[in-house]
């Protein structure tokens, strides 16, 4: 407990690197997902090809694609952008099949309708099919944020530091309060992240919230409604 | 005026939805295709603002080709009510019915004024304009439906067995509602149904089909059962047996119309002077 307390300010100086290094990556995934989640559901044909392929990045072993991924790019093993990009690929793999399946829960008569009010392609794409396949889209992003931050870790093994730190060093020095500290520090990321996207889904959309129930109180009995308000 | 010139639908698997359609559609009054399930109607239906386009055949608006412009533009101009209402899940019910004016780019304040406006208009109460559909009863989702429809003041309204899925209560309320809104709107209304009774409830001109769209007879509901064009139609509207088959009955108290059951249906007095047909 007291290594804790005494090396907090390193211990905060680590968690802004990795949250900085992690919302990258997080970021990055999400938004390359969307086109490519789009093209896959859209074009039949690329279907199992783009989310097969994006699957399978997965079970490449961290350590091998930080290894692997300067010699494609020519980045430098050791530099931070090789530990995001690893990680945007990690991202991909769990994005794109959930944008995919985003878009496949939007009802097909809601799309018809949306048709038929005269929305065109790339306006009802905005308007009418992201927003609908959002809560699967950010139930996708919440587990991709979580495994993320966790994953991100690895990156001291190659030397791009930030709370993996806490582990290889406190190993090494047998300090055991340290890797505990690493542990709770990037639990505490994940779950703040976490919160986050919660709150930020319940405020782009607002209408998977709204309870249904109110709208029968109010017709079947509307003074007890008000008085209730 | 909406025109229906030779139109035929079929689909690459070798299926005919229409065959050889031809029709006039008069302009402000309703015009109801009825017929059973597969018939074609609504694909008929769907063909008017380009939802689905005909392989053969054209259809015209007021003298114009349909399949000249741009079908987005096309559908903005026409009113659309579907089965289910067909509500946007994520937008609030007046974000709903301000759907096509916002569009065509009306401003927010002005196409919420005119949102609710129009609840009104359909008999909602404006308290209801933030609550989202899944929040609202299904006959009220339908009216919704219809409002939306009437938002860019479209000449045209396409309803699609509008109120097909909702309890017969309701459905009755929502049916004299539209004739309503019809004497003060005069709307050309193309109506599709499978349900005869709402046909000739709501059409001035009902058009009876069969498969794939072959019209099996078209006239004002007091001509069809006055005069059905064959055994077929007699059979589907039902002319020999219900409320359809009266026969006269001498009562101590006047004279009565009695149905194929036997059951008194209704009185016989001198008729009003309101005949349509």
């Amino acid at each position: 407990m007291n290594w804790i307390l005494e090396n907090l300010d390193l211990i905060g100086t680590l968690a802004l690197e990795h949250l900085r290094q992690s919302l990258w990556a997080i970021a990055a995934g999400f938004l390359i997902s969307l086109p490519l989640g789009w093209a896959a559901w859209r074009y039949r044909s690329l279907r199992g090809l783009v989310v097969t392929g994006t699957g399978l990045l997965y079970t490449i072993p961290s350590l091998a694609l930080l290894m692997i991924l300067p010699v494609v790019t020519g980045m430098s093993a050791i530099s931070e952008a090789n530990l995001i990009v690893s990680l945007t690929v990690y991202a991909l793999a769990i994005m794109v099949r959930c944008v995919v399946d985003g878009l496949d829960s939007v009802d097909p008569q809601t799309r018809s309708a949306a048709t038929a009010m005269g929305y065109g392609p790339g306006r009802r794409f905005a308007a009418v099919e992201l927003p609908l396949a959002g809560p699967v889209i950010l139930a996708g992003l919440r587990v991709t944020a979580v495994s993320t931050i966790s994953l991100a870790t690895v990156g001291i093994l190659v030397g791009v530091t930030n709370l993996g730190y806490l582990f290889t060093n406190g190993l090494q020095r047998r300090i055991i309060p340290e890797v505990l500290a690493g542990v709770l520090a990037v639990a505490l990321i994940a779950l703040l992240i976490d919160l986050l996207l919660v709150l930020a889904g319940r405020w782009l959309m607002p209408w998977t919230t709204a309870r249904p129930q109110r709208a029968r109180r109010a017709r079947n009995s509307a003074p007890e409604a008000v008085g209730t308000r | 005026m909406i025109e229906f010139d030779a139109v035929s639908k079929s689909y690459p698997g070798g299926t005919t939805a229409v065959s050889d359609f031809s029709l006039e559609v008069p302009a402000h009054r309703t015009t109801v295709f009825v017929g059973s399930s597969g018939c074609g109607k609504t694909t008929l239906l769907r063909m008017v603002n380009r939802m689905v386009d005909p392989s053969a055949g054209s259809i015209r608006i007021d003298g114009r080709d349909i399949s000249a412009g741009s079908p987005v533009q096309l559908r903005r101009s026409i009113g659309y009510v579907m089965q289910n209402a067909g509500l946007l899940p994520h937008f609030t019910v007046a974000e709903n019915i301000a759907t096509v004016p916002r569009l065509k780019g009306t401003s927010r304040g002005k196409a919420r004024q005119r949102a609710v406006e129009l609840m009104t208009t359909v008999g909602l109460d404006s308290s209801l304009a933030d609550r989202y559909p899944h929040q609202l009863s299904g006959g009220q989702q339908q009216r919704v439906g219809v409002a939306r429809a009437l938002a860019p003041e479209p000449n045209i309204l396409l309803m699609d067995e509008p109120f097909g899925a909702v309890d017969p209560i309701v459905r009755t309320e929502l049916q004299q509602e539209l004739l309503r809104l019809q004497r003060e709107l005069g709307k050309t209304i193309i109506f599709v149904t499978h349900d005869i009774d709402e046909a000739f409830l709501l059409g001035d001109q009902v058009v009876i089909l069969s498969e794939q769209a072959q019209k099996l007879q078209v006239g004002t509901p007091s001509r069809i059962i006055e005069s059905p064009a064959n055994d077929f139609v007699s059979s589907f509207i039902g002319a020999d047996r219900g409320q359809r088959a009266l026969s006269i009955k001498q009562t101590p108290t006047g004279t009565v119309l009695v149905d194929s059951q036997g059951r008194t249906q209704g009185r016989l007095v001198d008729a009003p002077d309101l005949d349509r047909a």
